[in-house]
Protein backbone atom coordinates (compact mmCIF):
# COMPACT_ATOMS: atom_id res chain seq x y z
CA UNK A 1 0.00 0.00 0.00
CA UNK A 2 1.54 3.32 -0.57
CA UNK A 3 2.20 5.70 2.22
CA UNK A 4 0.44 8.64 2.77
CA UNK A 5 1.91 11.11 5.30
CA UNK A 6 -0.37 12.80 7.85
CA UNK A 7 1.10 16.68 9.44
CA UNK A 8 0.45 15.78 12.76
CA UNK A 9 -1.63 18.83 15.12
CA UNK A 10 -0.73 19.00 18.78
CA UNK A 11 -1.12 21.31 21.33
CA UNK A 12 1.30 21.08 24.65
CA UNK A 13 2.17 17.92 23.55
CA UNK A 14 -1.51 16.24 22.87
CA UNK A 15 -2.62 15.06 19.58
CA UNK A 16 -5.36 16.88 18.67
CA UNK A 17 -8.56 15.55 17.53
CA UNK A 18 -8.32 16.17 13.57
CA UNK A 19 -5.60 14.19 13.60
CA UNK A 20 -6.92 11.33 13.90
CA UNK A 21 -9.71 11.78 11.68
CA UNK A 22 -6.92 12.33 9.34
CA UNK A 23 -5.26 8.81 10.54
CA UNK A 24 -8.96 7.12 9.77
CA UNK A 25 -8.77 8.87 6.05
CA UNK A 26 -5.15 7.94 5.09
CA UNK A 27 -5.75 4.36 6.00
CA UNK A 28 -8.60 4.26 3.60
CA UNK A 29 -6.00 6.04 0.91
CA UNK A 30 -2.92 3.81 2.03
CA UNK A 31 -0.71 3.17 4.66
CA UNK A 32 -0.37 6.52 6.90
CA UNK A 33 2.73 7.82 8.43
CA UNK A 34 2.49 10.59 10.98
CA UNK A 35 4.69 13.85 10.55
CA UNK A 36 5.20 15.25 14.20
CA UNK A 37 6.72 18.95 13.39
CA UNK A 38 7.94 21.13 16.58
CA UNK A 39 9.23 20.17 20.01
CA UNK A 40 6.11 18.08 22.38
CA UNK A 41 6.51 14.98 21.61
CA UNK A 42 6.03 11.69 24.47
CA UNK A 43 5.56 8.55 24.80
CA UNK A 44 1.51 9.48 25.28
CA UNK A 45 1.96 10.71 21.19
CA UNK A 46 3.90 7.70 20.30
CA UNK A 47 0.46 5.37 21.38
CA UNK A 48 -2.39 8.04 20.11
CA UNK A 49 -0.87 8.03 16.97
CA UNK A 50 -0.55 4.13 16.55
CA UNK A 51 -3.77 3.72 18.14
CA UNK A 52 -5.11 5.16 15.28
CA UNK A 53 -3.22 3.94 12.69
CA UNK A 54 0.36 5.06 12.00
CA UNK A 55 2.59 3.03 10.48
CA UNK A 56 5.65 5.64 11.05
CA UNK A 57 5.85 8.41 12.95
CA UNK A 58 8.86 10.82 11.25
CA UNK A 59 10.04 12.55 14.07
CA UNK A 60 11.31 16.35 13.53
CA UNK A 61 10.54 17.61 16.91
CA UNK A 62 13.23 20.55 17.38
CA UNK A 63 12.37 24.09 18.61
CA UNK A 64 13.36 25.50 15.05
CA UNK A 65 10.74 24.27 13.13
CA UNK A 66 7.94 25.81 15.53
CA UNK A 67 10.12 29.14 16.28
CA UNK A 68 9.08 30.31 12.88
CA UNK A 69 6.12 30.74 11.08
CA UNK A 70 4.75 28.14 8.97
CA UNK A 71 7.81 28.05 6.23
CA UNK A 72 10.00 25.50 8.25
CA UNK A 73 7.13 22.91 8.40
CA UNK A 74 6.88 23.22 5.01
CA UNK A 75 10.51 22.57 4.33
CA UNK A 76 10.17 19.54 6.30
CA UNK A 77 7.40 18.41 4.69
CA UNK A 78 8.87 18.84 1.06
CA UNK A 79 12.13 16.71 2.33
CA UNK A 80 9.65 14.00 3.25
CA UNK A 81 7.98 13.78 -0.17
CA UNK A 82 11.47 14.05 -1.85
CA UNK A 83 12.83 11.13 0.41
CA UNK A 84 9.45 8.79 0.68
CA UNK A 85 7.60 9.60 -2.24
CA UNK A 86 3.94 9.35 -1.06
CA UNK A 87 0.73 8.98 -2.73
CA UNK A 88 -0.38 12.26 -0.82
CA UNK A 89 -0.13 14.36 1.94
CA UNK A 90 -2.52 15.32 4.25
CA UNK A 91 -3.26 18.56 6.78
CA UNK A 92 -5.72 19.62 8.92
CA UNK A 93 -7.84 22.54 7.12
CA UNK A 94 -6.59 24.73 10.03
CA UNK A 95 -5.56 28.71 9.01
CA UNK A 96 -2.22 27.19 9.63
CA UNK A 97 -2.00 24.02 8.35
CA UNK A 98 -3.41 25.60 4.94
CA UNK A 99 -1.10 27.67 4.57
CA UNK A 100 2.03 25.20 5.07
CA UNK A 101 0.46 22.94 2.39
CA UNK A 102 0.38 26.01 -0.10
CA UNK A 103 4.28 26.51 0.23
CA UNK A 104 4.71 22.82 0.23
CA UNK A 105 2.51 23.37 -3.24
CA UNK A 106 4.99 25.35 -4.96
CA UNK A 107 8.38 23.54 -3.05
CA UNK A 108 7.19 20.12 -4.88
CA UNK A 109 5.26 21.53 -7.45
CA UNK A 110 1.75 20.13 -6.66
CA UNK A 111 -1.71 20.71 -6.56
CA UNK A 112 -3.47 21.63 -3.29
CA UNK A 113 -6.79 21.37 -2.17
CA UNK A 114 -8.02 23.10 0.63
CA UNK A 115 -11.01 22.79 3.30
CA UNK A 116 -12.08 19.10 1.65
CA UNK A 117 -14.74 17.75 3.73
CA UNK A 118 -14.49 14.28 2.13
CA UNK A 119 -11.78 11.98 0.08
CA UNK A 120 -12.90 9.27 -2.42
CA UNK A 121 -11.11 6.73 -4.45
CA UNK A 122 -8.56 8.28 -6.65
CA UNK A 123 -8.19 10.90 -4.33
CA UNK A 124 -11.58 12.63 -5.38
CA UNK A 125 -12.20 15.35 -2.76
CA UNK A 126 -15.39 17.19 -1.79
CA UNK A 127 -15.60 20.11 -1.19
CA UNK A 128 -18.58 22.75 0.14
CA UNK A 129 -18.17 26.06 -1.15
CA UNK A 130 -20.29 29.42 -1.27
CA UNK A 131 -21.58 29.29 2.30
CA UNK A 132 -22.41 25.92 1.26
CA UNK A 133 -24.71 26.48 -1.39
CA UNK A 134 -22.95 24.33 -4.26
CA UNK A 135 -21.24 20.83 -3.87
CA UNK A 136 -17.95 20.21 -5.46
CA UNK A 137 -15.75 17.32 -6.53
CA UNK A 138 -12.34 17.94 -7.26
CA UNK A 139 -8.83 16.83 -7.99
CA UNK A 140 -5.22 17.70 -8.20
CA UNK A 141 -3.94 17.28 -11.94
CA UNK A 142 0.17 17.77 -10.83
CA UNK A 143 2.32 16.28 -8.88
CA UNK A 144 1.87 14.72 -5.35
CA UNK A 145 -1.77 15.60 -3.96
CA UNK A 146 -1.86 18.21 -0.88
CA UNK A 147 -5.14 17.59 0.74
CA UNK A 148 -6.65 20.10 3.77
CA UNK A 149 -9.24 18.22 5.57
CA UNK A 150 -11.57 20.24 7.43
CA UNK A 151 -11.95 19.08 10.85
CA UNK A 152 -15.16 17.04 12.18
CA UNK A 153 -15.29 15.81 8.82
CA UNK A 154 -14.65 11.81 9.56
CA UNK A 155 -16.08 10.18 12.48
CA UNK A 156 -12.42 8.97 13.73
CA UNK A 157 -12.01 4.62 14.20
CA UNK A 158 -9.12 3.10 16.07
CA UNK A 159 -7.07 0.53 13.89
CA UNK A 160 -3.52 -0.01 15.81
CA UNK A 161 -0.71 0.82 13.54
CA UNK A 162 3.12 0.11 14.36
CA UNK A 163 3.79 3.23 15.13
CA UNK A 164 7.75 3.25 14.07
CA UNK A 165 9.36 6.05 15.12
CA UNK A 166 12.20 7.68 12.65
CA UNK A 167 13.99 10.59 13.42
CA UNK A 168 13.95 13.06 10.20
CA UNK A 169 16.65 15.61 10.80
CA UNK A 170 15.98 18.52 9.41
CA UNK A 171 17.78 21.64 8.80
CA UNK A 172 15.39 24.75 8.13
CA UNK A 173 17.36 27.17 5.82
CA UNK A 174 18.40 30.66 6.34
CA UNK A 175 15.36 31.39 4.21
CA UNK A 176 12.85 29.81 6.04
CA UNK A 177 14.03 31.83 9.17
CA UNK A 178 12.71 34.84 7.50
CA UNK A 179 9.74 35.15 10.61
CA UNK A 180 10.77 34.65 14.17
CA UNK A 181 7.78 33.86 16.76
CA UNK A 182 9.33 35.75 19.73
CA UNK A 183 6.46 35.76 21.99
CA UNK A 184 3.01 33.11 22.15
CA UNK A 185 0.30 34.97 24.10
CA UNK A 186 -2.44 32.69 25.23
CA UNK A 187 -5.81 34.14 26.09
CA UNK A 188 -8.23 32.73 28.41
CA UNK A 189 -10.85 30.03 26.78
CA UNK A 190 -11.33 27.85 30.05
CA UNK A 191 -11.73 24.36 30.18
CA UNK A 192 -14.08 24.40 26.93
CA UNK A 193 -12.75 22.45 23.48
CA UNK A 194 -11.26 24.03 20.64
CA UNK A 195 -14.07 25.62 18.21
CA UNK A 196 -13.14 23.75 15.19
CA UNK A 197 -12.56 20.96 16.82
CA UNK A 198 -15.74 20.80 19.22
CA UNK A 199 -18.57 17.92 18.50
CA UNK A 200 -20.76 20.48 19.70
CA UNK A 201 -21.23 24.59 19.38
CA UNK A 202 -23.48 26.86 20.78
CA UNK A 203 -23.45 30.34 19.33
CA UNK A 204 -24.66 33.62 20.47
CA UNK A 205 -25.61 36.28 18.17
CA UNK A 206 -27.31 39.96 18.08
CA UNK A 207 -30.14 38.43 20.20
CA UNK A 208 -27.42 38.00 23.23
CA UNK A 209 -27.54 41.61 23.56
CA UNK A 210 -25.02 42.48 25.78
CA UNK A 211 -21.62 40.88 26.85
CA UNK A 212 -22.67 40.26 30.23
CA UNK A 213 -25.54 37.81 28.55
CA UNK A 214 -23.22 36.00 26.87
CA UNK A 215 -23.19 33.83 30.34
CA UNK A 216 -26.29 32.25 29.12
CA UNK A 217 -24.60 30.50 26.30
CA UNK A 218 -21.67 29.68 27.85
CA UNK A 219 -23.44 27.92 30.41
CA UNK A 220 -25.63 25.92 28.18
CA UNK A 221 -21.95 25.60 26.17
CA UNK A 222 -21.04 23.84 29.66
CA UNK A 223 -23.93 21.74 30.01
CA UNK A 224 -23.53 19.88 26.71
CA UNK A 225 -19.61 20.00 26.62
CA UNK A 226 -19.42 22.41 23.77
CA UNK A 227 -17.37 25.31 22.87
CA UNK A 228 -19.07 28.58 22.62
CA UNK A 229 -19.18 30.56 19.26
CA UNK A 230 -20.36 34.11 17.95
CA UNK A 231 -21.41 35.58 14.98
CA UNK A 232 -19.95 38.67 13.46
CA UNK A 233 -22.72 40.88 15.08
CA UNK A 234 -21.57 39.71 18.50
CA UNK A 235 -17.35 40.09 18.30
CA UNK A 236 -18.04 43.44 16.41
CA UNK A 237 -20.40 44.93 19.20
CA UNK A 238 -16.94 43.77 21.60
CA UNK A 239 -19.40 41.15 23.27
CA UNK A 240 -17.51 38.32 22.39
CA UNK A 241 -13.64 37.76 21.95
CA UNK A 242 -13.34 37.83 17.48
CA UNK A 243 -11.68 34.56 17.54
CA UNK A 244 -14.57 32.70 18.57
CA UNK A 245 -15.99 34.40 15.46
CA UNK A 246 -17.93 31.85 13.24
CA UNK A 247 -18.65 32.12 9.58
CA UNK A 248 -16.97 33.69 6.45
CA UNK A 249 -14.72 36.34 7.94
CA UNK A 250 -13.96 34.13 11.37
CA UNK A 251 -14.06 30.25 11.76
CA UNK A 252 -15.90 27.41 9.82
CA UNK A 253 -17.14 24.31 12.03
CA UNK A 254 -18.79 21.06 11.13
CA UNK A 255 -19.73 20.13 14.82
CA UNK A 256 -21.98 17.00 14.77
CA UNK A 257 -24.49 19.79 16.48
CA UNK A 258 -24.63 23.79 16.17
CA UNK A 259 -27.16 25.78 18.16
CA UNK A 260 -27.59 29.13 16.70
CA UNK A 261 -29.11 31.77 19.73
CA UNK A 262 -30.41 34.64 19.02
CA UNK A 263 -28.40 34.44 15.47
CA UNK A 264 -30.37 35.13 12.39
CA UNK A 265 -28.33 33.53 9.93
CA UNK A 266 -26.72 35.71 7.55
CA UNK A 267 -24.92 34.17 4.43
CA UNK A 268 -22.02 35.62 6.35
CA UNK A 269 -22.38 33.50 9.48
CA UNK A 270 -23.97 30.75 7.33
CA UNK A 271 -20.83 30.39 5.65
CA UNK A 272 -18.96 29.06 8.80
CA UNK A 273 -21.25 26.58 10.17
CA UNK A 274 -23.82 25.25 6.81
CA UNK A 275 -21.93 22.03 6.93
CA UNK A 276 -23.04 20.99 10.99
CA UNK A 277 -24.59 17.96 10.82
CA UNK A 278 -28.01 18.92 13.24
CA UNK A 279 -28.88 22.46 13.30
CA UNK A 280 -30.81 23.89 16.22
CA UNK A 281 -32.03 28.14 15.73
CA UNK A 282 -33.79 29.87 19.04
CA UNK A 283 -34.96 33.44 17.92
CA UNK A 284 -37.74 35.55 18.28
CA UNK A 285 -38.13 36.31 13.99
CA UNK A 286 -39.75 33.62 12.77
CA UNK A 287 -39.02 34.81 9.63
CA UNK A 288 -35.14 34.72 10.19
CA UNK A 289 -33.43 33.03 7.54
CA UNK A 290 -31.50 30.62 10.02
CA UNK A 291 -34.95 28.42 10.68
CA UNK A 292 -34.18 27.81 6.95
CA UNK A 293 -31.32 25.18 8.06
CA UNK A 294 -32.57 24.47 11.35
CA UNK A 295 -33.50 20.62 11.74
CA UNK A 296 -35.38 21.92 15.43
CA UNK A 297 -35.99 25.75 15.54
CA UNK A 298 -37.74 27.38 18.92
CA UNK A 299 -39.34 31.05 17.81
CA UNK A 300 -38.66 32.67 21.21
CA UNK A 301 -36.73 34.69 23.34
CA UNK A 302 -33.54 33.14 24.07
CA UNK A 303 -32.62 34.83 27.46
CA UNK A 304 -35.86 32.47 28.47
CA UNK A 305 -35.25 28.86 26.13
CA UNK A 306 -31.61 29.15 26.86
CA UNK A 307 -31.50 28.81 30.59
CA UNK A 308 -34.71 26.70 30.52
CA UNK A 309 -32.51 24.20 28.08
CA UNK A 310 -29.66 24.52 30.23
CA UNK A 311 -31.38 23.45 33.17
CA UNK A 312 -33.26 20.45 30.92
CA UNK A 313 -29.86 19.20 29.99
CA UNK A 314 -28.26 19.35 33.62
CA UNK A 315 -31.35 17.24 35.03
CA UNK A 316 -31.18 14.52 32.06
CA UNK A 317 -27.39 14.10 32.61
CA UNK B 1 8.00 52.90 2.50
CA UNK B 2 7.25 51.29 -1.10
CA UNK B 3 3.73 49.51 0.02
CA UNK B 4 1.56 47.25 -2.76
CA UNK B 5 -1.95 45.99 -1.84
CA UNK B 6 -3.13 43.27 -3.86
CA UNK B 7 -6.72 43.40 -3.77
CA UNK B 8 -9.64 40.94 -5.53
CA UNK B 9 -12.83 41.41 -7.13
CA UNK B 10 -15.50 38.64 -5.47
CA UNK B 11 -18.67 38.00 -6.63
CA UNK B 12 -21.44 39.76 -3.71
CA UNK B 13 -22.00 36.81 -1.24
CA UNK B 14 -25.66 38.47 -0.84
CA UNK B 15 -26.32 37.35 -4.43
CA UNK B 16 -26.09 33.53 -5.65
CA UNK B 17 -23.06 32.65 -6.37
CA UNK B 18 -22.56 30.00 -8.75
CA UNK B 19 -20.20 27.71 -11.59
CA UNK B 20 -20.06 28.19 -15.04
CA UNK B 21 -21.15 25.18 -16.58
CA UNK B 22 -19.09 25.45 -19.65
CA UNK B 23 -15.72 25.01 -17.78
CA UNK B 24 -16.61 24.82 -14.00
CA UNK B 25 -15.20 28.39 -13.02
CA UNK B 26 -16.46 30.99 -10.96
CA UNK B 27 -19.65 32.69 -12.58
CA UNK B 28 -18.29 36.05 -12.52
CA UNK B 29 -21.27 37.20 -14.55
CA UNK B 30 -23.71 35.84 -12.16
CA UNK B 31 -23.59 38.10 -9.54
CA UNK B 32 -22.07 41.60 -8.71
CA UNK B 33 -18.49 41.84 -8.31
CA UNK B 34 -17.62 43.55 -5.38
CA UNK B 35 -13.92 44.18 -3.51
CA UNK B 36 -13.80 41.49 -1.32
CA UNK B 37 -14.01 42.66 2.54
CA UNK B 38 -11.00 41.29 3.93
CA UNK B 39 -9.12 43.64 1.22
CA UNK B 40 -10.80 46.70 2.59
CA UNK B 41 -8.81 46.33 5.72
CA UNK B 42 -5.76 45.48 3.67
CA UNK B 43 -6.51 48.88 2.10
CA UNK B 44 -6.87 50.98 5.40
CA UNK B 45 -3.57 48.78 6.83
CA UNK B 46 -1.28 49.95 3.64
CA UNK B 47 -2.99 53.46 4.07
CA UNK B 48 -2.54 53.95 8.41
CA UNK B 49 0.89 52.69 7.46
CA UNK B 50 1.88 55.16 4.45
CA UNK B 51 0.55 57.60 7.16
CA UNK B 52 2.72 57.13 9.50
CA UNK B 53 6.24 56.30 7.68
CA UNK B 54 5.50 58.12 4.29
CA UNK B 55 5.85 56.56 0.51
CA UNK B 56 3.55 55.08 -2.01
CA UNK B 57 0.33 52.90 -1.94
CA UNK B 58 -0.29 50.98 -5.08
CA UNK B 59 -2.89 48.59 -5.71
CA UNK B 60 -2.68 45.48 -7.37
CA UNK B 61 -5.54 43.42 -9.23
CA UNK B 62 -5.50 40.45 -11.27
CA UNK B 63 -8.86 40.00 -12.89
CA UNK B 64 -10.92 40.45 -16.09
CA UNK B 65 -12.03 44.23 -17.44
CA UNK B 66 -14.71 44.19 -14.54
CA UNK B 67 -12.15 44.53 -11.94
CA UNK B 68 -11.36 47.93 -13.02
CA UNK B 69 -14.44 48.62 -10.60
CA UNK B 70 -12.12 47.14 -7.18
CA UNK B 71 -9.40 49.09 -8.24
CA UNK B 72 -11.43 52.40 -8.64
CA UNK B 73 -12.53 51.62 -4.89
CA UNK B 74 -9.58 51.45 -3.58
CA UNK B 75 -8.09 54.65 -5.26
CA UNK B 76 -11.05 56.31 -3.68
CA UNK B 77 -9.61 55.23 -0.28
CA UNK B 78 -7.16 56.94 -0.83
CA UNK B 79 -4.24 54.52 -2.90
CA UNK B 80 -1.91 56.37 -5.12
CA UNK B 81 -1.89 54.48 -8.02
CA UNK B 82 -3.15 50.94 -9.47
CA UNK B 83 -1.51 48.04 -11.21
CA UNK B 84 -4.16 45.85 -13.35
CA UNK B 85 -3.02 42.25 -14.43
CA UNK B 86 -5.20 41.65 -16.89
CA UNK B 87 -5.07 38.82 -20.01
CA UNK B 88 -7.44 36.44 -21.44
CA UNK B 89 -4.82 33.87 -20.41
CA UNK B 90 -4.99 34.21 -16.48
CA UNK B 91 -8.78 32.73 -17.03
CA UNK B 92 -9.52 29.93 -14.51
CA UNK B 93 -6.05 30.20 -12.83
CA UNK B 94 -5.68 28.25 -9.15
CA UNK B 95 -4.06 29.44 -6.37
CA UNK B 96 -0.43 28.30 -7.60
CA UNK B 97 -0.89 29.98 -10.91
CA UNK B 98 -2.29 32.85 -9.48
CA UNK B 99 0.11 33.19 -7.17
CA UNK B 100 2.80 32.62 -9.47
CA UNK B 101 1.63 35.64 -12.06
CA UNK B 102 0.89 37.82 -8.48
CA UNK B 103 4.60 37.25 -7.61
CA UNK B 104 5.97 38.13 -11.00
CA UNK B 105 4.37 41.46 -11.07
CA UNK B 106 5.60 42.52 -7.65
CA UNK B 107 9.11 41.51 -8.88
CA UNK B 108 8.14 43.95 -11.96
CA UNK B 109 6.86 46.78 -9.60
CA UNK B 110 8.82 46.28 -6.76
CA UNK B 111 8.19 46.58 -3.31
CA UNK B 112 9.16 46.88 0.14
CA UNK B 113 6.00 45.62 2.13
CA UNK B 114 3.03 43.74 0.12
CA UNK B 115 -0.53 43.83 1.79
CA UNK B 116 -3.68 41.11 1.41
CA UNK B 117 -7.05 40.33 2.89
CA UNK B 118 -6.27 36.91 5.21
CA UNK B 119 -8.58 35.41 2.21
CA UNK B 120 -11.28 35.87 -0.01
CA UNK B 121 -15.02 35.43 0.27
CA UNK B 122 -15.22 33.14 -3.27
CA UNK B 123 -12.62 30.62 -2.60
CA UNK B 124 -11.85 31.06 0.82
CA UNK B 125 -8.69 29.05 0.24
CA UNK B 126 -6.83 31.43 2.76
CA UNK B 127 -3.04 30.54 0.97
CA UNK B 128 -2.46 33.45 -1.24
CA UNK B 129 -0.55 35.60 1.00
CA UNK B 130 2.16 32.40 2.50
CA UNK B 131 2.15 30.89 -1.30
CA UNK B 132 3.43 34.79 -2.35
CA UNK B 133 6.21 34.75 0.52
CA UNK B 134 7.38 31.34 -0.59
CA UNK B 135 7.56 32.45 -3.99
CA UNK B 136 9.05 35.80 -4.05
CA UNK B 137 11.34 34.56 -0.60
CA UNK B 138 10.18 36.76 1.56
CA UNK B 139 9.10 37.15 5.47
CA UNK B 140 5.30 35.54 5.74
CA UNK B 141 3.36 37.62 8.72
CA UNK B 142 0.02 36.55 8.19
CA UNK B 143 -3.17 36.30 10.30
CA UNK B 144 -2.05 39.59 11.31
CA UNK B 145 -4.79 41.56 13.86
CA UNK B 146 -1.72 44.66 14.70
CA UNK B 147 1.41 45.51 12.79
CA UNK B 148 4.01 48.14 13.06
CA UNK B 149 6.67 48.87 11.18
CA UNK B 150 9.92 50.51 12.58
CA UNK B 151 13.09 51.53 10.30
CA UNK B 152 13.62 48.35 8.34
CA UNK B 153 11.99 45.88 10.66
CA UNK B 154 8.19 44.72 11.03
CA UNK B 155 6.42 43.48 13.64
CA UNK B 156 2.76 41.77 14.01
CA UNK B 157 0.55 39.87 16.01
CA UNK B 158 -0.04 36.62 14.52
CA UNK B 159 -4.08 35.82 15.29
CA UNK B 160 -4.16 31.61 16.42
CA UNK B 161 -6.45 29.72 18.07
CA UNK B 162 -4.30 30.13 21.80
CA UNK B 163 -4.55 33.59 21.29
CA UNK B 164 -1.97 34.86 18.85
CA UNK B 165 1.81 34.56 18.79
CA UNK B 166 3.93 38.38 18.29
CA UNK B 167 5.77 37.36 14.97
CA UNK B 168 8.79 39.90 13.67
CA UNK B 169 10.94 40.27 10.42
CA UNK B 170 12.80 42.61 8.79
CA UNK B 171 11.32 44.41 5.31
CA UNK B 172 10.43 43.46 2.48
CA UNK B 173 8.04 41.46 3.51
CA UNK B 174 4.09 39.77 3.14
CA UNK B 175 1.70 40.78 5.70
CA UNK B 176 -1.86 39.24 5.85
CA UNK B 177 -4.38 40.83 7.64
CA UNK B 178 -8.01 39.88 9.75
CA UNK B 179 -10.68 42.08 10.09
CA UNK B 180 -10.14 43.30 13.72
CA UNK B 181 -6.81 45.31 12.66
CA UNK B 182 -8.66 48.40 11.48
CA UNK B 183 -12.14 49.95 10.55
CA UNK B 184 -11.77 50.61 6.81
CA UNK B 185 -12.62 54.26 5.57
CA UNK B 186 -15.17 54.78 3.32
CA UNK B 187 -14.21 56.84 0.14
CA UNK B 188 -14.90 60.82 0.86
CA UNK B 189 -16.39 62.27 -2.29
CA UNK B 190 -13.35 64.26 -3.11
CA UNK B 191 -11.55 60.81 -3.00
CA UNK B 192 -14.09 59.23 -5.22
CA UNK B 193 -13.66 62.24 -7.82
CA UNK B 194 -9.84 62.00 -7.08
CA UNK B 195 -9.60 58.14 -7.88
CA UNK B 196 -10.48 58.94 -11.89
CA UNK B 197 -7.22 60.37 -12.34
CA UNK B 198 -5.65 58.39 -10.64
CA UNK B 199 -2.90 56.10 -13.35
CA UNK B 200 -3.91 52.43 -13.87
CA UNK B 201 -1.39 50.87 -15.87
CA UNK B 202 -2.96 47.56 -17.39
CA UNK B 203 -0.11 44.71 -17.72
CA UNK B 204 -0.92 41.43 -19.51
CA UNK B 205 1.42 38.18 -18.82
CA UNK B 206 4.11 39.27 -21.73
CA UNK B 207 4.39 42.55 -20.07
CA UNK B 208 4.78 40.83 -17.08
CA UNK B 209 7.15 38.46 -17.85
CA UNK B 210 4.65 35.32 -17.01
CA UNK B 211 5.06 32.34 -18.76
CA UNK B 212 1.79 31.42 -20.09
CA UNK B 213 2.08 27.92 -19.18
CA UNK B 214 2.05 28.00 -15.90
CA UNK B 215 -1.36 30.13 -15.47
CA UNK B 216 -4.86 29.34 -16.71
CA UNK B 217 -7.23 26.81 -16.28
CA UNK B 218 -5.32 24.18 -18.51
CA UNK B 219 -2.41 24.74 -16.49
CA UNK B 220 -3.86 24.54 -13.04
CA UNK B 221 -2.73 22.29 -10.26
CA UNK B 222 -5.85 20.83 -9.74
CA UNK B 223 -9.71 20.91 -11.26
CA UNK B 224 -13.32 20.49 -10.92
CA UNK B 225 -14.19 17.29 -11.72
CA UNK B 226 -18.13 17.48 -11.15
CA UNK B 227 -20.30 20.29 -8.67
CA UNK B 228 -24.26 20.49 -7.97
CA UNK B 229 -26.36 22.90 -6.23
CA UNK B 230 -26.27 21.33 -2.49
CA UNK B 231 -29.39 19.52 -1.66
CA UNK B 232 -31.77 21.95 0.34
CA UNK B 233 -31.73 20.99 3.67
CA UNK B 234 -34.66 18.54 4.77
CA UNK B 235 -37.49 21.01 6.59
CA UNK B 236 -36.93 21.07 10.28
CA UNK B 237 -39.35 21.21 12.86
CA UNK B 238 -40.28 24.76 14.18
CA UNK B 239 -42.22 25.50 17.55
CA UNK B 240 -43.44 28.59 19.14
CA UNK B 241 -42.14 29.03 22.42
CA UNK B 242 -45.13 28.60 25.20
CA UNK B 243 -42.90 28.42 28.19
CA UNK B 244 -41.89 25.57 27.35
CA UNK B 245 -39.46 25.67 24.78
CA UNK B 246 -36.39 24.56 26.31
CA UNK B 247 -38.18 21.70 27.51
CA UNK B 248 -39.15 20.97 23.90
CA UNK B 249 -35.49 21.88 22.73
CA UNK B 250 -34.18 19.49 25.10
CA UNK B 251 -36.90 16.76 24.11
CA UNK B 252 -35.32 17.17 20.69
CA UNK B 253 -31.57 16.64 21.74
CA UNK B 254 -32.55 13.39 23.41
CA UNK B 255 -34.11 12.07 20.25
CA UNK B 256 -31.24 12.66 18.43
CA UNK B 257 -29.02 11.26 21.45
CA UNK B 258 -26.77 14.36 22.28
CA UNK B 259 -28.46 14.17 26.11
Amino acid sequence: MSEILVLVEHVEGQVKKVTLELLTLARKLGTPSAVWAGPGYSPDAKARLAEYGAEKIYLADSADISDYVVAPKAELLAQLVSEKSPAAVLVAATAEAKEIAGRLAIKIDSGVLTDVVGLQDGLVADQSIFGGGVNVQSRVTKGTPIVAVRPNSTPVEAAAGAGAEEQVSVTVSAAAKGARVVDRVKEEKGARPELTEAAIVVSGGRGVGSAENFSIIEKLADSLGAAVGASRAATDAGWYPHQFQVGQTGKTVSPQLYIAAGISGAIQHRAGMQTAKTIIAINKDPEAPIFELADFGVVGDLHQVVPQLTDEVVKRK
Amino acid sequence: MNIVVCVKQVPDTATERKLRSDDKTLDRDAADGVINELCEYAVEEALLLKEAHGGEVTVLTMGPDKAGDTIRKALAMGADKAVHLVDDALHGSDALGTSYALAQTLRKIGFDLVVLGSESTDARTGVLAAMLAERLDVPQLTFAKKVEVNGGSIAIERVTDYGYDRVEASLPAVISVVEKINEPRYPSFKGIMAAKKKPVEKLGVADAEIDASQVGLANSWSEVADFAAAPPRAAGTVVKDEGDGGVKTADFLASKKFV
